[in-house]
């Protein structure tokens, strides 16, 4: 029901701030593309619309906030949220002689994460009482209405109506106090309206997030703040990385060069290539434990085939005529490789360790999910096991904008290191 | 004799389905030092062949290669070669690629800079000499391909179509930085084209091969490399015999053509 009102309103503010755009803003730029007659199906007329980027991040912020009942949000722009307050109904109880009496419920609504309250009625004339029952906002309750009864259910008693409309064992009814339900054994539950708000639990407001983050940057989670989680995180990725590339660049360059080699590693490589780093997790904790040799071991071997591949492939991918040229200038085997192998290469390893870096990043994350005592991973695992959505949000939002940082770092290491790239 | 001896070469690949192919059946030719010979054929007559053995990055299975009384076994400085396109090293800048032959036998810059530097002077790319490869026309990485060959001063240049990537202009004027450079240095050289108007135009010698098995067609010495250094090379395409010489050798190579299609047919 949630899912699909944000769904909608999603595809609303994607279509309406389209539109909007479209009409408000006039395209400024007089560059080549401008001047383009055809640009459907003419991929490079096709740049991001960076109005739409924002639009969407802001989209995506809003409408959290709207559903969680942020405060960083204007109220109007809230979804409805669940009932809180007094509220009260009445039921019909039929004795077993056929008398009938009605009784009102009090019931008293509490907010998310308030605390229920309990509070007394007069019990009113009849054989029925009225009730007095606090509950959480959002929820159903069972309410047990004739343990104040003269007459109760044991004694034959059983409900025909509530708010006067008739209700059956099992039956359901909807006033505009909410929905009841008779259970089989003739109890009442009842859900006061929910509105459209998530709970915290299960999505917590941005603003909590933030002040998650603050407060764990400042007195940290489970021994070790935020900076050392993230630290510890980043440091096994580099370490697996750096071991991987060390090994699995000679590997390739090896298989790339010798017909043994080849031989010999290429179904080792094949083998392990499409087995996913993930897959690997029980045997390393098996063999090395939760620590952090088992944990670099790990990025290592996830990190190994892919720039091995990469190497192998930047060898095959010289062109022959750079290396016959080479021989004809006089070149030995020692000078092509340090001058002609080895830099070709390069923009097929740089791609490589992008694609290792992410998959690094991936697998530190999961094998911390797993078993670590510090770590991005360990930090949300260990705050999804308290129900701490807000940490949990934290830890994945810091993961993501990590990786993204990554990738930029390593193209902007690319661009400098290798300009020739993609322009032979 | 000094110079280039091709002597009976023959070259036959083995297919994997047991058939074989011969590329090369018996050429022998015979090049003096600083000679321009250039070679034409139709598709498929083993021009690039017959160069790669000459460089050594293949052996013959019959007959051998001398280059100033010694066989060649494998590719060395002496036999410097220009390949079509994409041989330069993007990694280094324009001045790194021409000095790349000296740098690897590890001259030091005191004893290649003045010539590099004069290649480059001579090439035209004196001010470029500090840019990357890929900053270049394909006219300009071509003048690289060339100066970084001289540079090394080879014994025998081998050009594979050095100019067929280019553009008619770009080509025109390459054409006359060849013969320069040809007269310049007295490099023997031996240009691989597809192009029949620039073989008759730089060949001082032209062969014309033929197809299955490749061998050696017909000879021809011509004037009209002589005519060019240092001339408009337009004018030497009035000169006489220049035409008639031009259409003789179309004629051959289409007649050639003709017969290897004719016979495509007739397997069909």
């Amino acid at each position: 029901m949630i899912g699909f009102a944000i769904l909608l309103v999603y595809i609303a503010i994607f279509a309406g701030s389209f539109l909007a755009v479209r009409f408000l803003v006039r395209k400024t730029t007089r560059d080549f593309t401008a001047l383009k007659t055809v640009t459907f199906g003419d991929e490079s007329a096709v740049s991001a619309n960076r109005i739409a980027s924002v639009v969407s991040v802001v989209t995506i912020f809003l409408i959290w906030g709207s559903f969680t009942g942020s405060a960083w949000v204007p109220g109007f722009l809230h979804a409805p949220g669940p009932f809180v307050g007094d509220t009260s109904f009445s039921y019909t109880s039929e004795a077993p002689d056929g008398r009938r009496d009605d009784a009102t419920v009090f019931v008293r609504v509490v907010g998310f994460g308030e605390p229920t309250e309990k509070f007394e009625v007069d019990p009113g004339a009849g054989f029925a009482h009225d009730d007095a029952v606090s509950m959480p906002a959002s929820r159903s309750s069972t309410i047990l209405f004739d343990k104040n009864d003269e007459i109760t259910r044991k004694d034959g008693a059983h409900i025909i109506a509530i708010d006067g409309k008739p209700i059956m064992p099992g039956g359901e009814l909807r006033t505009d106090a909410g929905r009841f339900v008779l259970t089989e054994k003739g109890a009442i539950s009842f859900s006061p309206p929910a509105g459209l708000q998530m709970e915290p639990i299960w999505l917590p407001p941005p603003e909590r997030v933030v002040e998650r983050v603050v407060e764990i940057a400042s007195e940290g989670y489970r021994g070790s703040t935020l900076w050392q989680h993230l630290g510890y995180s980043l440091f096994r990725v580099i370490a697996g990385f750096f071991f991987g590339a060390l090994l699995g660049i000679p590997l390739g360059y090896a298989m790339g060069l010798s017909d043994w080699f080849r031989g010999w590693f290429e179904p080792i490589v094949e083998f392990m290539r499409p087995v996913p780093p993930l897959a690997l997790i029980p045997l390393v904790i098996i063999w090395f434990g939760i620590g952090e040799t088992g944990k670099i071991i790990l990025l290592f071997l996830a990190s190994l085939w892919i720039m091995a591949i990469s190497a192998r492939a930047g060898v095959s991918g010289v062109n022959i005529s750079k290396v016959h040229a080479a021989y004809s200038l006089g070149a030995s085997k020692s000078q092509i490789m340090r001058h002609v192998i080895m830099p070709n290469s390069l923009p097929e390893i740089f791609t490589g360790a992008r694609v290792a870096m992410g998959v690094c990043w991936g697998t530190v994350v999961a094998a911390e999910l797993v078993a670590a005592s510090e770590g991005a991973g360990m930090m949300i695992m260990v705050a999804s096991k308290f129900q701490l959505t807000d940490i949990v949000l934290m830890g994945i939002i810091l993961i993501g904008v990590i990786g993204f940082g990554i990738d930029i770092l390593m193209r902007k290491a690319e661009n400098f290191l290798v300009p020739w790239k993609g322009r032979s | 004799m000094s110079g280039l001896s091709i002597e009976n070469v023959s070259m036959r690949f083995d297919l994997p389905n047991g058939t074989s192919v011969q590329a090369l059946k018996d050429v022998s030719l015979h090049l003096n030092e600083g000679e321009l010979m250039s070679v034409l054929g139709p598709s498929g007559c083993g021009k690039t062949t017959l160069l790669n053995i000459i460089a050594g990055f293949l052996a013959p299975t019959e007959g051998e290669i001398v280059l100033n009384h010694h066989k060649v076994v494998g590719p060395n400085a002496e036999r410097g070669m220009v390949f079509q396109q994409g041989a330069l090293f993007e990694w280094m800048d324009v001045r790194d690629n021409v000095s790349f032959g000296p740098r690897m036998k590890r001259q030091k810059e005191a004893e290649w800079g003045e010539y590099v530097d004069h290649l480059l002077a001579v090439t035209g790319l004196a001010e470029f000499k500090d840019k990357a490869i890929y900053e270049l026309s394909g006219g300009m990485q071509q003048r690289v391909a060339l100066a970084r060959c001289l540079a090394n001063d080879p014994d025998v240049i081998l050009m594979d179509e050095p100019l067929g990537a280019l553009d008619a202009l770009t080509r025109e004027k390459m054409q006359g930085l060849v013969l320069k450079l040809w007269k310049e240095t007295g490099k023997t050289i031996i240009l691989i084209t597809h192009s029949v108007e620039e073989a008759v135009l730089l060949g001082e010698r032209l062969v014309v091969m033929a197809p299955r098995p490749g061998r050696i067609h017909k000879e021809y010495r011509l004037p009209f490399a002589d005519m060019g250094v240092g001339a408009d090379l337009r004018e030497v395409k009035h000169a006489n015999g220049y035409a008639e010489t031009r259409e003789e050798i179309l004629e051959m190579i289409w007649d050639m053509e003709e017969e290897i299609m004719g016979r495509t047919e007739a397997q069909q």
